[in-house]
């Protein structure tokens, strides 16, 4: 059974991949955080390549932090949102700032999580929460263990109740001690989190 | 294949002694490399060295002498599209071309040309506008492997799809096939595209300005350095650049958080179009 007890005090980055049935599941998830958070939240969902995507738009009007479709060298910002552009890897680096890279797609996908959740585990260490939710493929399962081992909390959607449970079975087989939690379950436990920075 | 960069600090340490080591003994300097991209690259070359860590892939580095140029493709080469993202070359077409075309003859520099898809691109454009013939076009990189392949012009068949469809997206006017032949499996481009194309080694770590250039394209290449290294390159760019002339770097890159950010203004926002702006003297 998860508890609370075990989120670690204090939690500065978040990192969120999903794949299909993955914008209706972050959908939930964003509309449930509180216009207080502080953490900086980072999303890959597979996306088609040759199109823009509308993941700001789309989600604006419904989430009540700020927005952003990541730049290069962006420094990372408080309460903000940042997506994954299509045909680009979303790395964190030191600063931290965002670090956009065009190397080889990961499990056929490009943006992929498993570069997202190993470069921001390196950075954010135990001041990182990582969550997998619905998906059909692997991408994630490698990223999830690095969170794990640097300390950080790794979490994957209720596989029963996941829309597509490949991804989050994936991730568990990886990272046995990940919490496994029902959207509504995630979206309580973010609106659970610290609200001042404890410097 | 999974790539997961171990965590500890002994690879952040491992790292910065082959990076340095590589320096020294090489002379190509990663120093200024964007960790986070560079972390993945290392560990995806110990997988395919079967290297346990940085360190036993340094030993073999510096006692085997295939290794560097294969690591070097580790380090450097991505694999591009012609007429990546076709709404920068469409906007090079309507914005930046008729411009281009008021001068009796031209240069462009196209820094870190990897294989030469973005080469041909420009080439193709070109042609198309009847500017080919009186341009020069600079086409340089580190990897001299790479170099050889964006001279000969040669890629695999199975690419061309793609291709021809950001050629069509780009406003190319023909078919990107009157500009290749195919054979055994790929296409061979046209040599007369190359004719006026100078393929150099020339690093943007450590070389200077060169020539005088009209245009300087440089695509997701600056999302690999650090910031220092960037400030690097776009003093070069700018230095190099003849009076008002223009800038064109990755979509997703941004000169937005760049101390050269004044240097340049917008010619087109989107597609990350800059033209060099005359000294706030």
């Amino acid at each position: 059974m998860f508890s609370l007890a075990r989120i670690p005090a204090r939690i500065d980055a978040i990192v969120l991949g999903a794949s299909a049935g993955g914008a209706e599941a972050l959908g939930v998830l964003l509309a449930g955080l509180p216009a207080h958070t502080v953490a900086s939240l980072f999303v890959v969902l597979h996306l088609p390549r040759n199109r823009p995507s509308l993941l700001v738009e789309i989600f604006a009007k419904r989430c009540a932090l700020k927005l952003r479709e990541a730049q290069d060298k962006e420094p990372v910002a408080a309460g903000t949102v940042y997506f994954a552009p299509p045909d680009y890897h979303m790395l964190i680096d030191d600063g931290p700032s965002i670090a956009l890279s065009v190397d080889d797609p990961v499990c056929f996908s490009r943006p992929a999580i498993d570069p997202l959740f190993e470069s921001a585990a390196a950075v954010y260490r135990d001041r990182l929460l990582g969550i997998i939710l619905t998906g059909a493929n692997e991408d994630g399962a490698a990223g999830l263990r690095a969170v794990h081992d640097a300390g950080g909390l790794a979490i994957v959607q209720d596989i029963a109740s996941a829309k597509s449970s490949y991804m989050p079975a994936a991730a568990k087989r990886s990272v046995p001690a990940a919490a496994e939690l029902t959207l509504e379950e995630v979206r309580n436990l973010l609106q659970t989190l610290k609200t001042e920075v404890t410097a | 294949m999974s790539i997961s960069a171990p965590l500890t600090s002994d690879f952040d340490l491992e790292l910065k002694l082959l990076v340095d080591a590589i320096y020294v003994k090489f002379h190509y300097d990663f120093r200024g490399y964007a960790q986070a991209s560079l972390k993945r690259r290392i560990a995806s070359a110990l997988l395919h060295f079967g290297c346990a860590s940085v360190s036993q892939l340094q030993d073999r580095l510096l006692r085997e002498p295939q290794v560097f140029p294969q690591l070097l493709d580790f380090l450097t080469v991505q694999v591009s599209s012609m007429f990546r993202d076709p709404a920068y070359y469409a906007a090079l077409r309507r914005r930046v071309v008729p411009l281009l075309r008021t001068y009796p003859s031209l240069k462009l520099w196209v820094a870190g040309c990897s294989a030469g898809e973005e080469v041909y691109s420009l080439a193709i454009m070109l042609r198309e506008e009847g500017l080919l013939e009186r341009t020069i076009i600079y086409a340089t990189d580190i990897n001299s492997q790479a170099l050889e392949r964006a001279g000969a012009g040669v890629y695999p068949q199975d690419r061309i799809a793609d291709f021809s469809e950001n050629y069509v997206a780009a406003g190319g006017r023909g078919s990107l096939s009157d500009y290749y032949t195919a054979a055994y499996g790929n296409a061979i481009f046209d040599k007369s595209l190359r004719r006026n194309v100078v393929f150099s080694d020339h690093s943007l770590a450590t070389d200077s300005v060169f020539a005088e250039v009209h245009l300087v394209s440089c695509r997701n290449v600056l999302i690999y350095f650090n910031r220092v290294l960037q400030e690097r390159a776009l003093g070069l760019f700018h230095d190099a650049l003849c009076r008002k002339g223009f800038l064109g770097i990755g979509s997703k890159e941004s000169i937005r958080f760049s101390a050269h950010a004044n240097d340049f203004s917008e010619v087109s926002a989107e597609q990350r179009i800059y033209q060099k702006q005359l000294a706030n003297v």
